[in-house]
């Protein structure tokens, strides 16, 4: 009897424990969720600017390096084709290894998969222009035309001439300016991204309201320990318990942003997306940190910025000045940081690849087959590694941006 | 005389930042080194902090990364710029 009346305690318990828990979680992720769309559009329309802005511009596969000897390493390749651009006219056939990598970390017009400019395949991305005073102009990017490293678009609303070129990016032919609104690989797999991640959510989201008390299933069992690591590991004990809410959705979206897109640009034969690998995108995320950490900057923080108690008036001269220039630097470095990362590891991997081509280039056919089961090994233990980056980075830059906030909010302890 | 002719032909082409790229990396391997001794050591002593210890490891750890990554993008600065 005791011990029936023991258990039904206990069972009610833990049904409470686990209701309590389970609403948390729900309205939290409601909460995130709500808020995800609006930060997610924010930091595209930023990024979708800034991107097209500064890179507009995409490769151009003019001529075909014909890849003698090596087929057997390509089908281990990822996503990267064999061909490239040769663009100094006198090196017919050699293999430039920086014309091969480039390309395929840099932004581009449209989504590559295989092959080169004449049996390939890739997926033509809408180009916008806006040229002032004549208007907008949106048309396919395989609308640009032309047999050599120069192609040519002409736009259908404005009859403006587009000339692109891999180095110059793309031009008016009357050199008149206009703005690259263009949809890009990198603003295409950002877009695919989110529309995911706000699926997913939701639905993990309602899956909580329709089972309250349940224990997660499918889908949900995944993303619940990673809403949990960002929640329980990262914002409550950094900014504290009763700040941390304020800032978890940010802290959450960045996170699954970053996440994603890492992994996005992992995945081999869709084209090698290199988002957070592009500056855009992080100079916007690393803004938004900028942001909301000064708007929330309490009396505390300006205090110990700019007249920091207990220290020497002259050494304050030297300190302040520091101090300022910390508060701008912070940001700029978890920018580059992300940036480097994730480009670093797309050129490793991109590194074995070109190393087959200048093996067998250099050294015969024999040393190139070699070359190619070497390269084949060390690019699978570099994925496993990226693959471990692409957690550890989204980890790094949400463990730094809360450091931040809770700086920022932090009271006096002296 | 071979060393000379060895350093300038890395001096005259790009070989000055791929030398870049070395010391960087050399910088962040001696930091990251010390970083996962000094952790090491601190798990052995207290196991029980085992967890804190490594969230603090990888902050440190990411913080040595980005001076070196600082120094491999002006690297690549120099080699396609």
């Amino acid at each position: 009897m005791k011990e029936k009346l023991y258990s039904s305690i206990f069972y009610t318990l833990n049904i409470r424990t686990f209701a309590s828990f389970f609403e948390q979680i729900h309205s939290m992720i409601t909460e995130f969720a709500k808020r995800f769309a609006i930060t997610a559009l924010i930091i595209l329309g930023g990024v979708s600017f800034v991107v097209a802005q500064t890179e507009g511009h995409g490769e151009v596969d003019d001529h075909t390096h014909d890849a003698h000897g090596t087929h057997d390493a390509h089908s281990t390749h990822d996503a990267h084709d064999e061909g490239h651009n040769s663009l100094d006219d006198g090196e017919h056939g050699d293999f430039v290894a920086k014309d091969f990598i480039i390309p395929h970390i840099a932004d581009a017009n449209e989504i590559h998969f295989f092959g080169d400019h004449h049996n390939g395949f890739s997926l033509p991305l809408p180009m916008i222009f806006y040229v002032e005073g004549k208007g907008l102009d949106l048309f396919m990017s395989s609308e640009f035309h032309g047999s050599h490293a120069t192609v040519t678009a002409t736009g259908p609303n404005t009859g403006t001439v587009y000339i692109k070129h891999p180095d110059t990016g793309i031009t008016s032919e009357g050199g008149e300016s206009f703005y690259d609104i263009s949809i890009t690989k990198s603003v295409f797999g950002m877009m695919f991204i989110m529309t995911l991640l706000v699926i997913m959510l939701r639905s993990m989201a309602r899956s909580y309201s329709k089972h309250p008390g349940k224990a997660p299933k499918g889908l949900t069992n995944v993303l619940e320990p990673l809403v949990l690591f960002v929640r329980n590991d990262i914002a409550v004990p950094i900014i504290g318990k009763h700040k941390a809410g304020k800032f978890l959705p940010f802290l959450l979206t960045t996170f699954f942003f970053i996440v994603a897109s890492n992994l996005l640009g992992l995945i081999p034969f869709i084209g090698g997306f290199n988002i957070t690998g592009t500056i855009g995108v992080t100079v916007v995320l690393a803004f938004a940190v900028f942001f909301i950490s000064t708007v929330n900057g309490n009396k505390n923080y300006w205090g110990h910025l700019f007249w920091p108690p207990g220290v020497p008036n002259l050494v304050k001269l030297l300190v302040v000045p520091i101090e300022v220039f910390g508060m701008f630097l912070k940001p700029t470095v978890l920018m580059i940081r992300l940036t480097a990362n994730m480009t670093a590891g797309h050129i490793i991997i991109l590194s074995f690849v070109s190393l087959v081509f200048i093996f067998n280039q250099n050294y015969g056919e024999i040393a190139g087959y070699g070359m190619g089961v070497f390269s084949t090994l060390f690019m699978i233990f570099m994925y496993f590694l990226e693959l471990l980056v692409a957690f550890l980075q989204a980890y790094v830059f949400t463990l730094l941006a809360a450091i931040y906030f809770a700086d920022a909010t932090q009271e006096a302890h002296h | 005389m071979e060393l000379m002719t060895i350093l300038f032909e890395i001096t005259t082409g790009h070989g000055l930042a791929a030398l870049g790229a070395g010391v960087a990396a050399i910088g962040a391997g001696i930091g990251v080194g010390l970083i996962g001794k000094a952790a090491l050591e601190s798990m052995a002593r207290q196991p029980e902090s085992s967890d804190d210890l490594r969230a603090n490891m990888i902050l440190a750890a990411a913080l040595v990364e980005g001076v070196a990554l600082f120094g491999i993008i002006i690297c690549l600065l120099v080699v396609l710029g």
